[in-house]
């Protein structure tokens, strides 16, 4: 059970979270995108070995949906990546 | 009753108060203090079990946590099943029988598999039991394979409780080296929490006769405790195993028998903010022939059978080992007046601070066991010297054997930490941290207490590994997983059929997979897979150690969330009316407990729907519609943030005026239908359904906060600050009017579709005309603290309308007769807007919103759709269950379709249905067909609306 840091409580268990999925990225204008793109949009999730930046809810706190970063191989929630943020 | 085997004097039981107890049916009586492995070596008991494969017989190896061989099904209050007998704390009136034997480990006619041994090597069902598929035999080799049943009934008293516990420091273990460092901790000023599976504290000490500061080191561990015990940020908690070392410094403690009766056992989850393994060493088997015989047993146990127990296992002792903590052992059973017969040492050269310890027994250098004379009980042991000189017999009834000492490192490495190779101590030593952790004492690999305690007084630890006995004079089957009846030759069969790595040698053989997780015997398997194949141990490396350290109970881990505590019932305040007045209730989504139906003194589930539906089509009736998800939203933007989520066009609504919408998620799937209104500029009112309102919720907040941050919108879910009575029926307006409101009722004034806040019957009220049933209805919504209290004003006003309560089975009743849609029955993951016919709900205007282009892209591939129609049986009097399939022309092949409903309509004195039917909005007026397992029937295709087409009653 991970130790969430929620910028408002501090660290809480997971069991008070919800998680939320992984970030992805910004919606397309769905106008102007191709329909290849937009399928990928819709199905490719990031699913890396390593760090992944995800939403995860308080709900059963203040409410709150945050995003952290998480090894996936690990659980250790670590700082966000250089080459990314 | 004699107690055969029990010392005069000595042990940590008290003799003063006597325990009886059953094993296998027959009465024993023990001590208290005694575990019922220690109070069977007492009454002389020495085959306590059978083996898992080859049903030998088997007696007590070990005396703790490791035991690999005794399990025990306890019966009775507390039935549990495959413990180690080790680890059973005897009580009066205990009752066990020993797993895996029939009729009794004595006289085992499984026993006949023994003839059959050489015919199941590792691997044997793997490659006997493919054709035509394992599931055949898969039952017959589980009951002939298996241990305990599980027990049959939950424990009839008592219940299993969960906790949470924080800590600046968890210390696993209360032995020398865990009371150091609560001590050290718990005088800081730390939050300490300790905990320490046996039943009392002092670890390995408990089991030998060692001093500190020239007292007994039972001494300091009394003072120890009765310090920590004084300290109110300690505490300290003994039969309680930490069990799993979790990510993010989270562990879990398994407490049993705490003091109160109530309670069978406590899980804790402890966030710890260091951990301190102190968990000390578990001793290792030796692998020669015979080594699985009753009498063979783990030197350490012994030593603890004879100083903790007071009970000898044996007369004469003959000890084997590779390393010197047998010498301790041999001291104290001499000291306690047993007959040492001989010490077996593989060693050429014993260190001469070991051999002072035994001056007068006989030692024998450079010699090793490899054989056991004698069937259910040792009689003797062939001593064969490496040399090659001759072997000779010699005699004894326990032979106590010690391949060295493993580092009892389950808990660093579950938490990822890393194991290094140690060549002195020839075992798995802790290396570097991952988590906030350190191991300390012979967890860390000081394994004397010297290295410990400071004055602690032990003879240094010194090892030449023997991964196992290989002469040629071996006799008999060697063990090296004596659970799972694992021998040296099924190691070197996965070997030679390919399986070599470490990981894949343990499943096919199953060595180390049983309920002791090999504690006793891996480090052996190891050992010989690097034997054989030639290479050093450290390049075999250790499978993987995952938790439970030892087996943990299922209730244990449930704790109370079970049932409507793991899930709560929700309830409005209608519900002890609702009961009074016979409503038979039950779930109906969310966990929300509605009144299914109310039905009269002697009347069928059919008879009180029609009664009750004809109330609501011919005069009126009323509901509890406050489960229905009910959110509030207030911010300037938060009409475009509802165009958006909304697949129709909620913008332009008015105050006061309402709209129905679906909500879909962005690949196209139908997340809710429900009603926005607007209250004023920038208030609106959102109702959900039931089922999804949590889920809706969650979805807006999202959006909310992560996409739209800077949007100004706030989401207040007060699905429980309104609770309504929902009032429906052509005397809806009839009721209103008796009742008493401010608001002007008129179709013009208030018209469908609208909501209007005023006063009804004296409380302040939020009236909204939807209607779910077809009817004219005023959804009347008051504080919760006066639903009640509306609730008898209605039926009430009601009375001379002949008003009656509707429940859940009547509201669906009279929806199927409108059409309305029911998320999960007409509404499943494969269905939009178009199919259910309601393309108008999908905006043209708006360039985007949720799940636009996903439906479109979907539709573009221009496959077949399943639509929604109505249908309605040829025969007007046959029902056709719910879900029932459609198959062209009822030929058996591909279904085309699904009945989602099939409802008795009051109204048109027939039964009447809704499905999903491949292109079926093409064929209206066509036939198709039900097909079920013995039957077709024959249905015509209709618009799915079977009761007031034009809605002029629902707007009138």
């Amino acid at each position: 059970m991970l130790l969430i840091p929620c910028p408002f409580c501090g660290a809480r268990s997971e069991s008070e979270f919800i998680y939320g999925g992984p970030v992805r990225a910004a919606r397309p204008d769905p106008n102007v995108v191709s329909d290849a793109d937009w399928v990928d949009y819709l199905t490719v999730v990031p699913n890396p070995l390593g760090p992944v930046q995800e939403h995860w809810w308080h709900a059963r706190g203040c409410g709150e949906w945050l995003t952290i970063w998480r090894d996936t191989r690990t659980h250790d929630i670590v700082e966000a990546p250089d080459e990314i943020e | 009753m004699r107690l055969s085997s029990r010392l005069t004097t000595g042990g940590r039981i008290n003799r003063d108060r006597p325990l009886r107890f059953r094993f296998n049916g027959k009465d024993y009586q023990g001590f208290d203090g005694d575990t019922l492995a220690s109070a069977l070596m007492a009454n002389g008991v020495r085959v306590t079990a059978r083996s898992f494969k080859y049903h030998r017989p088997r007696g007590i190896v070990g005396h703790g946590p490791e035991e690999p061989a005794t399990l025990v099904q306890l019966e009775g209050e507390d039935a549990a099943g495959n413990c180690p007998a080790t680890a059973v704390l005897l009580r009066e009136g205990l009752s066990a029988r020993s797993v895996n034997c029939w009729p009794s480990p004595g006289f085992d006619l499984g026993g006949v598999a023994q003839v059959l041994a050489r015919f199941l090597p590792a691997g044997f069902y793997y490659k006997t039991f493919k054709w035509p598929g394992w599931h055949l035999f898969e039952p017959s080799i589980r009951k002939a394979a298996g241990l305990a049943p599980a027990p049959a009934q939950p424990p009839s008293s008592g219940h299993f409780e969960a906790r949470r516990a924080h800590a600046d420091v968890l210390i696993a273990g209360a032995g020398p080296a865990g009371l150091q460092a609560a001590l050290e901790a718990g005088r800081a000023g730390k939050r300490v929490f300790l905990a320490d599976e046996g039943s009392e504290a002092g670890g390995s000490l408990l089991n030998r006769t060692l001093s500190i500061g020239g007292r007994p080191a039972l001494d300091w561990v009394a003072n120890a405790v009765a310090e920590l015990c004084g300290m109110e940020n300690v505490t300290h908690l003994q039969n309680a195993t930490v069990w799993a070392y979790r990510e993010h410094n989270l562990l879990m403690v398994n407490e049993r028998c705490p003091e109160q009766d109530s309670i069978l056992e406590r899980s804790w989850r402890v966030r710890a903010g260091e951990v301190v393994i102190a968990t000390g060493a578990s001793e290792r088997a030796m692998v020669f022939g015979g080594n699985d015989r009753p009498g063979v047993m783990l030197a350490a146990s012994v030593q603890a059978y004879v100083n903790r127990w007071g009970v000898a296992p044996g007369k004469r002792v003959a000890l084997f080992t590779n390393n010197n903590s047998a010498y301790a052992v041999a001291a104290d059973l001499a000291a306690a007046g047993l007959i040492v017969t001989a010490i077996l040492d593989s060693r050429r050269h014993i260190p001469q601070a070991a051999l002072d310890l035994v001056p007068d027994l006989p030692v024998h250098p450079a010699t090793v066991a490899a054989g056991i004379f004698g069937h259910k009980r040792v009689r003797a042991v062939l001593a064969a010297p490496l040399s090659g000189d001759l072997a000779k017999w010699i005699r004894c009834d326990v032979l106590a054997h010690s391949g060295g000492w493993n580092p009892t490192v389950h808990l660093w490495s579950q938490s990822r930490s890393s194991l290094r190779y140690d060549e002195d101590l020839a075992a798995f030593l802790p290396d570097s941290a991952v988590q906030n952790c350190r191991a300390v004492g012979a967890a860390a690999g000081d394994l004397t207490l010297d290295r410990i305690v400071a004055g602690g007084a032990d003879l240094p630890y010194a090892i030449e590994p023997l991964w196992r006995v290989d002469v040629p004079v071996q006799r008999g089957r060697a063990f090296l997983d004596i659970q799972n009846d694992v021998l040296v030759s099924d190691v070197h069969l996965a070997l030679r059929e390919g399986y070599a790595n470490i990981e894949h040698v343990k499943r096919y053989t199953t060595g180390g997979m049983g309920v002791d997780q090999g504690k006793t015997g891996n480090i052996n398997i190891i050992g010989t897979v690097a034997m054989q194949q030639g290479v050093p141990i450290e390049q075999i490396g250790t499978t993987t150690f995952r938790s439970p350290y030892t087996p943990v109970s299922f209730g244990a881990i449930a704790g109370l969330r079970e049932g409507t505590v793991l899930l709560p019932y929700r309830h409005t305040p209608v519900t002890q009316w609702n009961v009074d007045n016979g409503a038979v209730m039950y779930e109906a989504g969310a966990r929300w407990q509605r009144p299914g139906y109310f039905p009269k003194p002697g009347e069928s589930l059919q008879e009180a729907v029609n009664r009750e539906c004809r109330a609501v089509r011919e005069a009126v009736g009323v509901y509890d519609g406050s489960p229905l998800g009910t959110f509030e939203l207030k911010g300037r933007d938060v009409p475009r943030f509802l165009d958006f989520i909304y697949s129709n066009v909620m913008s332009s609504l008015k105050p006061g005026e309402g709209r129905y919408g679906l909500m879909l998620s962005d690949d196209g799937l139908i997340l809710d239908d429900g009603v926005a209104f607007r209250l004023d500029d920038h208030r609106w009112l959102l109702s959900t359904s039931t089922g999804h309102a949590d889920v809706v919720n969650q979805h807006m907040e999202k959006l909310l906060q992560t996409e739209f941050a800077d949007w100004h919108a706030m989401i207040t879910t007060v699905t429980s600050q309104w609770n309504n009575a929902t009032i429906c029926g052509p005397h809806a307006r009839d009721v209103m009017q008796a009742l008493g409101t401010d608001i002007d009722l008129s179709p013009q004034a208030f018209p469908f579709m609208s909501i209007r806040d005023g006063m009804v019957a004296g409380f302040p009220a939020r009236v909204a005309r939807v209607s779910f049933t077809g009817e004219l209805s005023y959804e009347v919504n008051v504080a919760p603290r006066h639903l009640m209290a509306l609730w008898n004003k209605v039926m009430e006003a009601g009375a001379p309308f002949a008003i009656l309560p509707v429940g859940s089975e009547s509201n669906h009743v009279l929806r199927v007769e409108k059409g309305f849609l029911s998320l999960g029955h007409e509404v499943d993951g494969t269905v939009d807007a178009y199919d259910l016919g309601m393309g108008w709900v999908m905006s043209k205007t708006k360039p985007d919103y949720l799940g636009k282009r996903a439906v479109m892209l979907r539709r573009a591939g221009g496959a077949t759709r399943r639509e929604l129609v109505g249908i309605l049986p040829q025969d007007p009097n046959r029902q056709i269950p719910e879900g029932a399939p459609l198959t062209p022309a009822g030929c058996k092949e591909a279904t085309e379709g699904l009945v989602t409903a099939c409802v008795w309509s009051v109204v048109n004195q027939r039964w009447v249905g809704l499905a999903l039917l491949e292109n079926g909005h093409a064929r209206q007026g066509e036939t198709a067909h039900v097909r079920l397992q013995d039957e077709v029937i024959p249905v015509s295709i209709t618009k799915p609306v079977f009761h007031d087409p034009d809605g002029t009653r629902l707007r009138s």
